[in-house]
């Protein structure tokens, strides 16, 4: 395609305008790699020496703080089990308001409309107060509840995009072929959405690991900690401040997005082009 | 089977869309359901399937009662006008589906499979995609997923209405012969006269939600009921000149021009004001009486060509003969009309016997 396209025009200036606006990031990205391998004297650029010290948290917990490895078993429990409840809820909810004939069928989409645009942030201390009281403040299952509730209006209205898209009468031939709805959804819309489904599932994922705010406030105490409220803390430390440490731990953080992300990309386009076939 | 709609209505909400319909199907019958849009043919054919709920009188197959009946137990095979084809899955899977819902056993799946694939002559297509097929195909494969099951009826809704003019052609006599070969029930929902005729045993055309003549695609032709029979049934239509009767002859309104009326026809008092159907081909014959105009359109067709004549009233008949090269647009012409096979009808419509 960029074969085509570029015949037009020629690509070399856009290449070159592009790489050097990006050059700056690209540096900053460079440093953040480097910076976790070296040893860099106060005032220079250039890394004097090639250490491994600035990883040793993957070996070692210093006293008072969480290890590592409980705050990304958290995290990765946190967008798991995040993930799957938005995907089964978004499942058959977006099915319901793309297919059925169900009283309030408008009104169910107004809200979930609106909730989709509605802030977060408004919603802290009632959720805080709730939390409090039904005994799930400083759990994962309780900001597991939270941010997937938060997440399912985006997830609800993706969906249903998605089943927007399959023909009706796929159904309806399903149906006189002798299949029953539940099987029809099941052997005959849900493969033609699987697209939608990973596209979500991998946003999902991506949104569960890369929370900070909600996690920082319902979940605080070390144990159940994520990786993200871990790195504040870290830099929240001021008794031993260390960047090397800092942006290595960054590393580690960002490595499975990075990873989901070029395994998926493709399949995240689709999330935007609402799943119709181009 | 039999199928049978008695006093069968439907409603949308409020909206009457068919009322009181009564419609007998014959076992082994190509019956067309043909009409304008919006006339209630997709959906009687919907509710025959099952789709829509009726909402009063009765369907019966055969002597069963399926009114109330969920679609998946009626037993009737559909092909929809998208072919609806199911694209993830191979064509082999696409036709064995209904099989597959019924749980049948795999080596008896597959030899239906085989068997319905090798009738529809798609036979070396079974183990591709959908999308990897031609229209025409893809239409076959919709035929056979219908008929796989051994349905007791097959519906047809608009079939050809996707396919470019060659292949409409072409399956339009498959259609004619799958159907023939396995002597299933089947109705055809249709717009184009042209395919009601050509393919089916009797043609129901249908207006505003009412059947208006139930008959053989020939008789519908040459003994239509009512002028909108007349006028939907013919290509090109046929043409209507208003006027009087005076004695055994028609003066045209607004005009001096005279035309005989059929002496089969029983005698119109005078003053009757009648409506008079003249299809193309009885324009331009070698009897009848001959009526003056003026040749206003020509329009090529390769064997045939088609001659406009406007009278001097304004009226246009419409006239299909042999492409004769001494008529020329704005000459003056002077045609018979062959007045014993015009079609004589009321103000109302209704055709005067």
């Amino acid at each position: 395609m960029s074969n085509e396209n570029s015949r037009n025009f020629k690509s070399w200036p856009v290449t070159i305008i592009l790489t050097v606006f990006s050059l700056p990031i690209l540096v900053m990205y460079l440093y953040l790699v480097v910076d976790t391998f070296t040893n860099t004297e106060p005032g220079s650029l250039i890394p004097n020496e090639f250490t491994f010290e600035h990883w040793r948290f993957l070996w070692e917990t210093e006293p008072g703080r969480v290890s590592i490895w409980t705050a990304t078993l958290n995290t990765l429990i946190f967008a798991s089990v995040m993930t799957a409840l938005v995907l089964s809820v978004s499942l058959t909810a977006g099915y319901a308001l793309s297919r059925l004939n169900m009283p309030y069928r408008r009104f169910f989409l107004g809200g979930v409309l609106t909730l989709h645009a509605f802030p977060t942030v408004t919603l802290v201390i009632a959720l805080f107060i709730v939390l409090q009281m039904v005994g799930l403040y400083n759990t994962l299952i309780g900001v597991i509840f939270i941010k997937a509730a938060l997440m399912l209006p985006f997830g609800i209205w993706v969906m249903k995009g998605f089943y927007d898209t399959v023909p009706w009468e796929i159904e309806m031939a399903g149906v006189q072929d002798g299949a029953s709805r539940f099987m029809v959804w099941h052997k005959l819309v849900l493969p033609q959405i699987k697209p939608g489904l990973i596209a979500l599932g991998v946003f999902s994922f991506l949104e569960g690991w890369s929370e900070y705010v909600l996690p920082q406030i319902f979940t605080p105490d070390a144990d159940v900690q994520v990786l993200s409220v871990y790195l504040a803390s870290l830099i929240a430390d001021d008794q031993n401040f260390d960047f090397n440490l800092f942006k290595s731990i960054g590393l580690f953080y960002i490595m499975p997005v990075i990873v989901l992300y070029l395994l998926f990309q493709n399949k995240l386009m689709n999330i935007y082009g609402g799943g119709s076939k181009g | 089977m039999r199928i049978l709609l008695d006093k069968f209505t439907k409603k949308f909400d409020d909206t009457v869309v068919i009322n009181d319909m009564d419609l007998e199907i014959k076992d082994g019958e190509l019956m067309a359901l043909l009409g304008p849009s919006g006339c209630g043919k997709s959906t009687t054919l919907f509710s025959i399937c099952g789709i829509y709920q009726c909402s009063g009188g009765r369907i019966l197959f055969g002597d069963r009662d399926v009114s109330n009946v969920s679609s998946q137990q009626r037993n009737v095979g559909v092909v929809f006008q998208n072919y609806a084809l199911y694209p993830h899955m191979s064509i082999y899977e696409n036709i064995a589906f209904p099989l597959m819902v019924k749980k049948m056993d795999a080596a008896q799946i597959k030899k239906e499979v085989h068997a319905i694939a090798k009738l529809v002559h798609i036979g070396d297509l079974l183990e591709r995609r959908p999308s990897q097929l031609s229209g025409g195909q893809q239409q076959r494969v919709a035929l056979c997923r219908a008929l796989v099951r051994r349905p007791d009826v097959l519906l047809l809704d608009e079939p050809l209405a996707n396919l470019d003019a060659k292949l409409r052609l072409e399956m339009r006599s498959e259609i004619r012969r799958i159907q023939q070969e396995t002597g299933i029930t089947a109705i055809l929902v249709t717009h184009d006269q042209v395919e009601a005729m050509s393919m089916c045993d009797r043609i129901a055309l249908m207006d505003e939600g009412k059947v208006l003549q139930v008959t053989t695609p020939n008789d519908m032709y040459h003994n239509p009921q009512t002028d909108f029979v007349a006028s939907f049934l013919g290509n090109p239509p046929i043409a209507f000149l208003e006027g009087e009767v005076a004695g055994n002859q028609v003066l045209l309104n607004g005009s001096q021009l005279k035309v005989a009326l059929p002496s089969s026809i029983r005698q119109p008092d005078n003053g009757t004001k009648v409506r008079l159907g003249v299809r193309p081909e009885l324009v331009g014959t070698d009897r009848g009486n001959a009526v003056a105009g003026r040749i206003s359109f020509i329009e090529t067709q390769g064997r045939e060509n088609l001659y406009d004549l406007t009278l001097d009233n304004g009226a246009v008949l419409r006239s299909i003969q042999a492409v004769r090269s001494d008529i020329s647009m704005g000459q003056t012409a002077n045609w018979n009309i062959d007045t014993e096979r015009v079609l004589v009808f009321d103000t109302n419509g209704q055709r005067l016997l």
